[in-house]
């Protein structure tokens, strides 16, 4: 029998189908072809570039261990305690996803700036000031990053089977001890795929950082407000800028693969 | 007495409320039908759930649940082995066998020491580096077994310990278990829906149907004398309650069934499907038992057909292959069936 055409997808649906990939790839391309390659060399050995990009992988990395810290406990607490009003947090826990990060900005500055909630006794007592600082890159890129660890670990946590803790209480152990030698080895590929997703969200975190932290080189120019910056002046280098962060999300997704593209491994 | 609960439970739409207890060295077996609560009583014995009232209570006077206390799981001495044995899948063998010693402060290679023989014990030596992936169905439940019993546990649960293993498998690991029962000096609570499971590791049975103990006793008191519809068919005979005049029971049913011993009052009549003799006519000579009845159902059964009889007393007759074929029945068939008196069991409700 003759092969259908289009694998046996109805033409109404593959035509926005072949559209929307073309919408999503086309872009990059385009990228990747207007690069002016014969002179990125120079551009990336750029002092600046060099200080965005470092500034960048180290934001986003601090950002997720600060995620990781406090997002796994945070995703144990929704995912297996008997809290009430869990779903009220879960819901608050969500809110920076959907929330525009400009807001998010907005909302820390209030919170954390110089006569701020918060700010304004750190300032007064402690003589510490933490917008437009690296400290405030960081926190931006983790109030926004962080919610992906959390949703993400604890969908991990509810699809572990509960009973293995089950049986480790029998066992003799506490619910500490359970945690750190039963949950979190199982959970541990959940937890591992949360932290690629929150350090690449973390990586190209732009709103809530040019809000909070400003766009200082050097201490807070991270690799998207350098990239927007570049555009207005050297769009050459902006497009420089985008390949490198283009590379990395790539590299990032190949990590991944091996999770959500390729064959699922068998849990026991 | 090292053992005594009485277990109370709303679970759903499921009241559960059961009491037994269990001698040193004793195995109890919790039998009954899915969804009766054997799984909720023994999680409640377990710790890993907390009743809704009455008592647990270890070594005649130490409490673990009562009105106001309740010691959670893991600060009880006990060892439980689960249906699925729920080896911990990213540790060895040894380190599951290991775990209770570790969780409890033994140092690694102390704990690690005192596995090992462990491993021997349950047949599983040479194993101890494996994952539990790499081990077959009744190699990982011996390994559970071997989880749950070190440290000497002042009790022991087993969860349908043998339901998921093949037919094969299974026959050995009960040995096994039984062999391990026999040696261990605590109290033993098994929950199983298999009879057969029950009568080869029990010293005691309680039946348990709806949430409430319907029959206790020796395996072979129950398996003689079933009291109700669940046990008689688990154990393969057909149960008619009725009310005992002489040698005489009318069935609450309709009918009346002769026994050969002395009947007074409301009894049970258990009869055994292989005492059942079916003819296609009235057969002459001294059964006192004999009803017209109708076949309703015919299935093989090993060498036996199992026949499913409808009429004034419903029974269930074994009849060879042959004799089948030879009486040439298919459902719907009028037949003649016959008990001797001598063949039915009698005894008070």
């Amino acid at each position: 029998m003759k092969r259908q055409r289009g694998g046996g997808v109805p033409l109404p649906l593959l035509v926005p189908a072949v559209l929307a990939v073309s919408f999503l790839v086309l872009p990059l391309v385009g990228l990747v072809v207007r690069a002016p390659w014969s002179s990125i060399g120079p551009q990336l050995v750029q002092r600046e570039v060099g200080q965005a990009l470092r500034l960048s992988l180290l934001s986003a990395t601090l950002a997720t261990g600060v995620s990781l810290v406090l997002g796994v406990p945070l995703a144990w607490v929704l995912a297996r305690s008997r809290l009430r009003g869990r779903s009220v947090l879960r819901a608050l826990v969500t809110v920076p996803l959907v929330l525009p990060p400009v807001v998010g900005g907005v909302a820390l500055f209030l919170v954390l700036g110089r006569t701020g909630l918060l700010g304004r006794p750190l300032y007064e007592h402690l003589g510490v000031t933490i917008p437009f600082s690296t400290t405030a890159v960081v926190i931006a890129e983790t109030f926004v990053a962080m919610p992906f660890l959390v949703i993400s670990v604890e969908g991990a946590l509810r699809a572990a089977d509960a009973r293995f803790e089950d049986a480790a209480a029998t066992l003799g152990a506490d619910r500490w001890t359970t945690f750190r030698r039963v949950t979190l080895p199982l959970v541990a590929p959940g937890i591992a795929a949360g932290a690629v997703l929150c350090w690449a969200r973390a990586l190209g975190e732009f709103g809530a950082t040019i809000t909070f932290a400003g766009n200082f080189p050097g201490t807070t120019q991270t690799m998207p407000l350098a990239v927007y910056l570049a555009l207005q002046s050297d769009p050459d280098a902006a497009i420089a800028l985008s390949l490198v962060l283009l590379a990395v999300s790539l590299a990032t997704l190949l990590l991944l693969r091996g999770r959500w593209l390729g064959q699922r491994e068998v849990t026991a | 007495m090292s053992l005594a609960a009485h277990v109370v439970v709303q679970r759903g739409s499921l009241a559960v409320d059961v009491s037994f207890s269990v001698a040193d060295g004793e195995v109890l077996a919790v039998l009954g039908p899915n969804g009766a609560g054997k799984s909720t009583v023994l999680r409640v014995l377990a710790g890993l759930l907390r009743p809704d009232g009455g008592e647990v209570l270890v070594d005649g006077d130490r409490v673990w649940d009562d009105a106001d206390r309740h010691v959670p799981a893991h600060q009880r001495s006990l060892g439980m082995v689960f249906q699925d044995h729920l080896l911990f899948p990213h540790l060895s063998v040894t380190e599951n066998v290991a775990f209770g010693l570790r969780s409890r402060g033994v140092r690694k290679a102390a704990a690690r020491a005192e596995a090992a023989p462990w491993l021997d014990r349950v047949g599983l030596a040479g194993l101890g580096d494996r994952r539990p992936g790499e081990l077959s169905g009744g190699q990982a439940q011996r390994a559970a077994l071997a989880r749950a019993l070190v440290g000497d546990p002042r009790v022991l649960l087993l969860d349908e310990p043998l339901s998921a293993l093949d037919a094969r498998t299974r026959l050995a690991v009960r040995a096994e278990l039984h062999r391990h029962l026999a040696d261990y000096p605590g109290s033993a609570v098994l929950v199983t829906h298999d009879p057969v499971d029950a009568m080869a590791l029990a010293d005691r049975v309680v039946v348990v149907e709806e949430g409430r103990v319907v029959q206790a006793g020796t395996p072979a008191e129950v398996a003689r004398r079933p009291r109700t519809d669940y046990v008689a068919r688990l154990v393969g005979l057909v149960l008619l309650p009725g009310t005992g005049e002489g040698q005489q029971v009318a069935l609450d049913g309709g009918g009346v069934v002769a026994v050969a011993e002395e009947a007074a009052g409301p009894v049970f009549v258990a009869v055994r499907p292989e005492s059942v003799a079916l003819y296609l006519d009235r057969p002459a000579g001294s059964p006192r038992n004999v009803w017209p009845l109708r076949l309703a159902a015919a299935t093989p059964h090993g060498s036996v057909v199992r026949c499913d009889l409808t009429g004034e007393v419903p029974l269930t007759a074994d009849v060879t292959a042959t004799a089948f074929a030879e009486l040439g029945l298919a459902p719907g068939a009028d037949v003649w069936a016959s008990v001797k008196a001598s063949e039915v069991a009698v005894y008070t409700r």
